[in-house]
């Protein structure tokens, strides 16, 4: 009967990698900055976990963070939006524009956040509307709103004032505590929430899971499948807005070539954090994980004065290491 | 004895997938391998092919010991599978597929002439047309599975294993393997033969053996065996009736296609379903009773034609108007279309119908799991638990999940498309029962089916297509197999056809 049988080792293996992946990822980077020595011979491990560096730590995730949020909607659904970077990027210039025109926080807040939605309404439209491939389509736009963010900006960057509203955002009191958090951090932390919750428990975050996991039983069970890509991508975009808010307040400038290859970025912390590029498969804990692992190896690595370029051999090799366990957690439900 | 096996058991982590099987198959007979899905017949294909290696017992070939270190050394022994889904390279071509892996060759160089040779050969040896040079992505279906053949004959095979061989082939082509299957048993080929429908294991077969839960359970001489003793073998109960009737009351029409046309079929259907009724649909493939069923529920396109529900014009409404008009659909591949595989239990039950779990558009997981599981023990689903992914459960199992769901939607007007397809016999009748309970709750069935025992035994009223078309109409008690057959292709007589049932529009 049902419920009781004992769950075979392997799959019970499988299910406790998928939930606990990217924890074990976490926890064995941490390990390894506790050894590590830098290249004084001195251990990193001070420098790396003291109050002050984690706290940068997290203000580093906070970008790719409320990126991955969104990213793991369109992945969850089984789309990619690639043009996350440039989104950001367009956010930022906006807003630096409308800050230098006297805009008030609130105002600039709205006005970047709804572009984000505006673009993502249009990419999902081409989407679900046209039955483009979302990699395609996001390519395009990927190019489309940077050049936007170029025009936007006279391709140069626009520096907002240090005490303006926005930058007080990301700003970081107290250097050497872990307390107080700036804005930003805690921000990520409840929309995080907030999306987890709408992922896991809403009658929405199911058909959104159900369209990823097969679009022609979702379309059968009575999902409407267009509208839940237009909205998914819409809400991307909403969260990509949200990111280039604070990229805006922790550079203090609106600069459109920045965050290029950021969406690399976010796709890689979705994945890490157990997201299945398949789609009907993502956490957006794991997610969360994934981006403060990324920014934990770049910040460690860097602390240990090793070349960008390692640094850049390692995250790869993370991201490939995540695809591959995830290939092996899916091999017995195919 | 050409082949035989003794106490195999074979083991993957907690799982015992073989505890314990034994059989023998003589050289130039056939020996059906039945059993429900889930009694261990694939591992033992896989174990006999070299794919697994088997944790205990012995194999013998022609009196040798036979233990295969991969497929490659089983087919070189002479051990050949042909699977339920093919292995072609549809790219290359038949000659090419053939020798696939066992190339003939000079100096490390192909040689062409003896390949051409090679494959000219076995493809005679089949009666078959099919030109060496073709490529395969080119040929049907039941060619293919002939070239599959055919590549198992260039080792010389002394076994030949058939899992589900026709389970994508039509009349016609299966009346054709079946005299390939019976030249090569002539030539002492011994075959193994594994089916879910008895008549064919039958046709081919003069042994069997039957698996349950990993074990072979009875052997014997095929012939003389009532069908009644093989099924209680593999269910290891007394199944007193595959095809329960309920009692129900037939009432007025619900459900009238008028001249319905989709896109590309069906060309113009026009039938009438009443409320509470058991209504058969049955033709043969290709005669558009999936597409009917689809164009009525909106998944395909409407070309022309009209639809009512209860007197309602539902023409044309998307599955989620239709779901909340209180119409369901079973489709016909669960795997790609009727399931959402790698997620839960839970979630495929309990899709279409989230309000009796949900507040304000959020689920209560708890109350979610709990339904779950009431639905799973009332649809007898085996499964580790609600969350278990769907995807990991048998056939049967599957098919009750995606059964249960419409019955969960508490859907008035179910469309089921092949409901009972690849599934054990077990679990067939448990969708039978559900099927008559349905009616007895005063529920309209409509069921597509190429099975004719089923839909004799379960429908009260059954409709036959042909070319897109209802050709005829009757109580299910006035037809017989002879002539459902001669109304799907089209021979049956005009009066027959058109004046025997009224109510034919």
């Amino acid at each position: 009967m049902s419920g009781t049988e004992s769950v075979g080792f392997k799959a019970q293996l499988r299910r406790w990698v998928q939930v606990g992946g990217p924890f074990l990822g976490l926890v064995l980077v941490c390990l390894f900055f506790a050894f590590a020595r830098d290249e004084f011979g001195d251990p990193a491990r001070e420098s790396i976990f003291k109050p002050g560096n984690l706290k940068i730590v997290l203000v580093q995730t906070v970008v790719v963070g409320i990126g991955a949020l969104g990213m793991t909607l369109v992945i969850v659904s089984g789309g990619i939006d690639l043009s996350a970077g440039s989104l950001v990027a367009f956010c930022s210039v906006l807003g630096a524009r409308l800050i230098v025109a006297g805009s008030s926080p609130v105002v600039v807040v709205l006005l970047a956040v709804a572009a984000g939605v505006g673009i993502g309404l249009l990419n999902g439209g081409a989407i679900a509307g046209f039955r483009l491939l979302p990699f395609i389509v996001t390519l395009g736009s990927m190019s489309i709103v940077r050049g936007a963010a170029k025009w936007l900006g006279k391709n140069q960057a626009i520096s907002i004032p240090n005490d303006s509203g926005i930058s007080a955002v990301m700003k970081v009191h107290s250097p050497e505590t872990l307390f107080p958090l700036p804005h930003g951090v805690w921000i990520m932390l409840v929309l995080a929430a907030v999306t987890a919750v709408v992922l896991r428990q809403s009658v929405f975050g199911r058909h959104v899971v159900a369209v990823g996991s097969n679009e022609s039983t979702a379309r059968l069970c009575g999902v409407r499948v267009r509208s839940v890509k237009v909205a998914v991508y819409a809400l991307a975009g909403f969260f990509f807005g949200v990111a280039g808010v604070m990229q805006l307040s922790r550079l203090t400038q609106g600069d459109p070539t920045v965050a290029v290859g950021l969406e690399l970025d976010i796709i890689a912390a979705v994945v890490i954090g157990g997201a299945s590029l398949s789609g009907g498969s993502g956490s957006i804990l794991g997610a969360i994980v994934g981006a403060l692992l990324m920014a934990l190896l770049r910040n460690g690595t860097s602390q240990l004065g090793w070349a960008n370029y390692v640094q850049e051999i390692i995250i790869g090799s993370v991201i490939v290491l995540a695809v591959g366990l995830d290939k092996w957690r899916q091999g017995r439900a195919k | 004895m050409r082949l035989r096996l003794n106490g195999i058991r074979k083991s993957f982590g907690a799982t015992q997938a073989l505890k314990g099987v034994s059989l023998s198959a003589r050289a130039g007979a056939g020996l059906a391998v039945i059993g429900e899905n889930g009694a261990g017949k694939s591992t033992l294909m896989k174990v006999l092919s070299g794919a697994h290696a088997p944790d205990a017992g012995t194999m013998e070939l022609d009196g040798e010991r036979y233990a295969p270190s991969d497929p490659l050394e089983a087919r070189r022994r002479g051990v050949a599978m042909i699977y339920q889904e093919l292995n072609l390279a549809p790219h290359l071509t038949v000659e090419e597929n053939i020798v696939l892996g066992v190339e003939p060759s000079r100096w490390g160089l192909l040689d062409r002439r003896r390949r051409r040779e090679e494959a000219r050969k076995v493809l005679a040896d089949l009666h078959t047309s099919i030109s060496p040079s073709a490529p395969v992505s080119a040929l049907t279906i039941a060619q293919q599975q002939l070239v599959e053949i055919a590549r198992a004959l260039v080792h010389e095979p002394r076994v030949l294993i058939l899992d589900e061989p026709t389970s994508s082939l039509t009349g016609v082509d299966v009346e054709h393997l079946y005299a390939v299957l019976d030249r090569l048993r002539a030539r002492g080929v011994s075959i193994l033969y594994i089916s879910h429908f008895l008549e064919e294991c039958q046709r081919v077969c003069s042994d069997y053996v039957v698996l349950r839960d990993g074990e072979s359970v009875g052997a014997g001489d095929l012939t003389t065996i009532p069908m009644r003793e093989i099924i209680r073998m593999m269910v290891g109960r007394e199944v007193n009736e595959l095809y329960p009737r309920t009692p129900h009351t037939i009432q007025g029409p619900l459900l009238e296609l008028r001249r319905l046309a989709g896109r590309p079929k069906p060309r113009s259907m026009s039938c009438v379903v009443r409320e509470g009724e058991i209504f058969g649909l049955f033709g043969l493939i290709g005669a558009g009773r999936t597409e009917t069923l689809r164009a009525l529920f909106g998944l395909d396109e409407v070309e022309s034609g009209t639809a009512h529900v209860g007197g309602m014009d539902v023409t044309g409404w998307s599955p989620r108007k239709q779901l909340r008009g209180g119409m369901a659909l079973l489709s016909e591949d669960r795997k790609r279309e009727g399931l959402l595989l790698n997620r839960s239990i839970a979630e495929n039950l309990l899709i279409t119908r989230p309000e009796p779990i949900s507040r304000g558009g959020f689920l209560r997981l708890r109350a979610e799991q709990h339904m779950a599981l009431d639905w799973m023990e009332r649809l007898d689903v085996r499964a580790q638990g609600a969350l278990q992914p769907v995807g990991e459960l048998s056939g049967g199992n599957q098919q009750k999940v995606a059964f249960g769901r419409l019955l969960y939607h508490q859907a008035r007007l179910l469309l089921l498309d092949e409901p009972t397809r690849g599934i054990d016999v077990g679990s067939k009748a448990s969708i039978y029962r559900r099927i008559g309970r349905a009616a007895e709750q005063g529920k309209t069935v409509v069921l597509v089916s190429s099975y004719i025992p089923e839909l004799l035994g379960v429908c009260d009223t059954i409709a036959v297509c042909c070319r897109g078309e209802v050709v005829a109409v009757k109580p299910a008690a006035e037809w017989n197999e002879h002539a459902l057959i001669s109304a799907a292709i089209g021979q049956s007589a005009e009066g027959e056809a058109t004046g025997a049932d009224e109510r034919e529009l």
